[in-house]
């Protein structure tokens, strides 16, 4: 292990590091903003990069460490994105209207993760409001994928994936509303877990569409990703819609063996859209699965088709809600010399906000509208409960669902994003869990043309457990998730 | 002429008395400076939730009991959509498709005695918006969210008022109950209790309602009397001259006594509402609903009718004996204290009591004369220590110096002449020192007897037993 470059070790093996004392907090802290630094400008993965209050936080780690007191998080250096709000550390959300706004408070995902003594290196980019599937929508710019720099990471935790990918960090925390974890995971090779709706309090993360937004993790394997949830999940009195349910040591659950596990591969996840390329590496993985000892049957979710139209009703209309507050009045961007009120909102607002931002605004606004609700709103609400019944059907007959987690590898900067229909269907596969609030996971299952391909495993409500041993018995069988573009060898 | 009918509806805003704010913990104290009382949650920063108050649900419930409604096993929070600068998120949350009290009912007693049953369509929870402010800050508007966020519960009325009078009548009966049930102050300069109404004429005899017109934000029952009566004679002009009255929303100008338009139905807001996904839906279960029963007071018709049957009293006495909790209160402990009496008790309370308090603009409960002290005067009276008349100067007296009645009759020695001697001998000088009144008495001017009953009383400093002085005068006189 000790020849091992500190980068390229993951989590656990950090943490067994700093209890033997093989090197300190602050040592690998400034091991990892170095390297965040020096690819800043190749990968623009970061919105801030907090290198002084992360030393400070380091040291502080490295005495609790030596007080014998550590947990095992303590002086475990990790990215947050930036739609969680940090005390004292501006929070962007990847939008100028939020360009220069410090938040008063930490999210309670932020405070958990500190508590347990993590470090926080800075502030992932991501596309605005975390309205994007490419990264590409940011305010600070698109994040290049660190596997080939001409393509995207995915979004909308792109800035977090790409920091994992390229090793920057050993894991960040990320968010998923229609597969904003999954998605970039897939598209950078390595694992991204989107719990159950209220598994984790969304207290602190910036809301795009509350019904649906969850915060999760992105790290290089299932078992790192155990460790942090461990850390972040539970009630939170402060988010109503938090579920007051016990938080299981998720890494103590990994060993859970794959014989007898029942998957189910959903027949319309592998249609006409996926490519050939990828099927044949996702169905790779599951003959591993097999050889494993678990049976693989086919199931169908008949409406699942419909995710992406539903999807884009119900998140946009909680958007244009949610994104209502920034009027320019008590905080965040507001445009220079306003004659009036309706100017000051109008453009602050206009000025403020991105295209992409705007367009799901619009879009909101107007399915919310008097004489169109009932038609698409309430419609897309319908259809969502008849996707929540298919999956609640299939895990009658099985364990977990797997398939792939997008339909392509890694596409080029600026080929989707003249047709914003084009870049929605590459959420195609992920947006059903969020619509039915089912915890999934992607992990890194084979490479396309030098480009990763990622496995998405959906379970029922709350079983990360069991869908993080499924990824980590995959894991214990490949290295696909060990696998670092050369460049950030 | 045609004869027109009146149509209101009310929509009562009652802000409830919980300590703190229906989705975050800032207190709802009122008169704190400026923006003192308002916390993340209620500034809409990034990030923040809601989380509901069940204080808040509690008092909603107990309303709902009270009013003989149903209440919603679930209802749900719905975001209302709308930019302005006193509302942080650009939304409020209340309750739309389902609210968290249904159909009930109160009964007013119109001035003719007739009880009329008005139907509430719904009581719905929400948040208060903040307040902007255009004084003192020249060319701009200042923005206090200390209310932002306050619970307020939203009583909506069935059309069924027929005049300002009943409207008003009403909005007392609801202002009576939400303040016996303790779930708001009913402070109405404070806004604590205000109301749209909801104004259109018909043709007498027509089933279709008349466009109606809304009165925004009426905070006292004169205005909203007022406003009524000249929104009313408004639209019956507009008609008789050929015109339509439009779909509007309208403004009471208390000065000028007028309502005037705020904003056309062309121009309403589409409020966007949906469900607000940040609360689950507020399930009410039969163990909670029982928790509130529990709490429920005596409510003010079961107290009037009370008051009826177990003191005696007309039900105009009764009506306004009830009509604060305090007041009943008061009245109650006058006749424990007393021991019966209970009719001399209400006349006392309705009348000199209620005079000096109307007169010093005071609540019963900062009345000068404490219940103790009133059943010590009104006791006197009972035992013909003082008269009645008497005993109105001596209440002046005590609520002037706050002492108690006896110390009073003791030291001004107002004690009422009883003895038939002193009587007599106060009738002798008087028919003495009036011998040409006596003589035209007796000739047959019987008019005269008020005159001797005046001159004794004023001898007497009006001590003299009213009964006795009658009777010996009578005699005194009638004897040549």
């Amino acid at each position: 292990m000790s020849d091992v470059p500190l980068h390229r070790r993951t989590l656990a093996e950090l943490a067994a590091g700093l209890a033997r004392r093989d090197f300190s907090s602050v040592e690998l802290t400034r091991h990892l903003l170095a390297r965040l630094e020096a690819a800043q400008p190749h990968l623009n993965a970061m919105v801030s990069i907090t290198a002084e209050s992360a030393l400070a936080a380091a040291a502080q780690a490295d005495g609790v460490t030596a007080a014998g007191k550590a947990g095992p998080l303590t002086g475990l250096p990790i990215v947050h994105k930036d739609i969680f709000c940090t005390a004292g550390v501006r929070t962007t959300c990847g939008s100028r209207m939020l360009e220069n706004f410090v938040s008063p408070y930490d999210a309670t995902v932020v405070a958990r993760l500190k508590a347990a003594g993590t470090v926080m290196l800075g502030k992932s980019n991501m596309d605005e409001f975390a309205m994007g599937s490419s990264n590409e929508t940011s305010y600070f710019g698109p994040v290049r994928n660190p596997w080939d720099k001409a393509l995207v990471p995915g979004g909308s935790s792109g800035g977090s994936a790409a920091v994992v990918a390229a090793r920057l960090a050993p894991a960040a925390t990320a968010t998923d509303t229609g597969g904003s974890i999954r998605q970039p995971a897939a598209l950078t090779g390595i694992t991204g877990l989107k719990p159950t709706y209220g598994r984790v309090s969304r207290y602190g993360m910036i809301a795009f569409a509350s019904s649906l937004d969850q915060a999760g993790v992105i790290a290089a394997s299932a078992e790192d990703c155990a460790l942090l949830l461990t850390a972040m999940a539970g009630f939170d009195p402060r988010d109503s819609t938090s579920v007051d349910a016990p938080v299981p040591d998720y890494a103590a659950a990994l060993a859970a063996p794959a014989r007898g596990l029942r998957i189910g591969i959903v027949r319309e996840f592998f249609d006409k859209g996926l490519d050939a390329d990828n099927e044949r590496e996702v169905r790779a993985a599951l003959a591993v699965y097999e050889s494993l000892g678990a049976t693989i049957e086919e199931v169908s979710l008949p409406n699942v088709g419909l995710s992406v139209p539903t999807y884009y009703v119900v998140a946009p209309a909680e958007c244009s809600s949610n994104l209502a507050r920034f009027d320019g009045v008590r905080f965040g961007y507001r445009c220079e010399q306003p004659k009036d009120l309706l100017d000051l909102y109008q453009r602050s607002r206009g000025e403020g906000f991105g295209a992409e931002v705007k367009r799901r605004i619009m879009t909101g606004t107007y399915v919310l509208s008097a004489g169109y609700y009932d038609a698409y709103y309430l419609k897309a609400q319908r259809v969502r409960q008849l996707i929540s019944a298919d999956f609640a059907r299939a895990f009658e007959r099985v364990d977990m669902l797997m398939g792939p987690t997008t339909p392509t590898p890694a596409f080029a900067l600026g080929a989707k994003t003249a047709d914003p229909v084009t870049m929605y269907l590459n959420d195609i596969y992920t947006i059903g869990a969020n619509l039915a609030g089912l915890p999934a996971v992607s992990i890194p299952c084979g490479f396309v043309r030098g480009l990763p391909v990622g496995l998405q495993i959906v379970g029922p409500h709350f079983a990360e457990a069991k869908l993080l041993a499924a990824a980590h018995a995959l894991q214990r069988e490949t290295d696909w998730h060990r696998r670092v573009p050369a460049e950030f060898a | 002429m045609m004869e027109w009918e009146t149509v209101i509806g009310l929509e009562i805003h009652a802000q409830l008395a919980t300590r703190s704010k229906i989705f975050s913990g800032s207190s709802t104290a009122y008169g704190a400076a400026p923006n003192a009382q308002a916390n993340l949650v209620d500034l809409g920063y990034p990030g923040v939730l809601p989380v509901l108050n069940e204080a808040a649900v509690r008092m909603a419930v107990k309303f709902g009991l009270a009013i003989n409604a149903e209440i919603a096993p679930r209802s749900v929070f719905a975001r209302k959509n709308y930019f302005y600068p006193d509302l942080p998120k650009g939304y409020q949350i209340s309750q739309y498709e389902l609210p968290v009290v249904g159909k009930g009912w109160l009964d007013i007693t119109l001035e003719d005695g007739t009880v009329k049953r008005i139907g509430i369509t719904r009581a719905h929870l929400e948040e208060d918006a903040g307040k902007s402010l255009h004084e003192g800050v020249a060319g701009a508007t200042a923005i206090d969210l200390n209310r932002a966020g306050t619970p307020l519960v939203e009583i909506v009325s069935e059309p069924d008022m027929r005049s300002a009078r009943e409207a008003v009548a009403y909005m007392k009966k609801v202002h009576t109950l939400v303040r016996y049930l303790g779930i708001c102050d009913g402070n109405m300069q404070e806004g604590s209790f205000r109301c749209d109404a909801n104004v259109s004429v018909r043709r007498k005899g027509s089933e279709a309602f008349g466009t109606r017109a809304e009165i925004k934000n009426l905070n006292s029952f004169r205005f909203v009397e007022k406003a009524i009566n000249y929104e009313v004679a408004r639209q019956i002009d507009l008609l008789e001259g050929g015109g339509k009255v439009v779909q509007e929303t309208r403004l009471y100008d208390p000065d000028k006594g007028e309502t005037r338009s705020m904003r056309s139905k062309e121009e309403a807001n589409d409020y966007r509402y949906f469900p607000d996904p940040d609360l689950l839906p507020l399930e009410i279960d039969a163990a909670f609903l029982d928790s509130v029963r529990a709490t429920l007071p005596e409510l003010p018709d079961a107290k009037a009718a009370r008051f009826t049957a177990q003191y005696g009293l007309s039900e105009y006495d009764a009506g306004v004996l009830v009509a604060s909790r305090e007041l009943a209160d008061y009245y109650e402990d006058l006749v424990a204290r007393l021991g019966g009496e209970a009719k001399l008790a209400a006349n006392w309370v309705n009348g000199d009591l209620a005079a000096f308090l109307n007169k010093n603009n005071l609540e019963i409960t900062d009345s000068r004369v404490s219940s103790a002290q009133l059943a010590g005067l009104v006791a006197r009276i009972a035992d013909n220590t003082i008269s009645g008349k008497i005993a109105k100067d001596v209440f002046e007296a005590m609520w002037t110096s706050g002492r108690d009645a006896d110390a009073i009759i003791e030291e001004k020695g107002l004690r009422q002449i009883t003895d038939t001697g002193a009587i007599e001998r106060a009738i002798d000088a008087v028919m003495v020192a009036n011998p040409g009144q006596l003589a035209d008495y007796r000739a047959g001017k019987d008019k005269l007897f008020g005159f001797f009953v005046g001159q004794v009383m004023k001898a007497t400093q009006g001590k003299a037993n009213p009964a006795q002085l009658n009777e010996l005068l009578k005699k005194k006189l009638a004897a040549p």
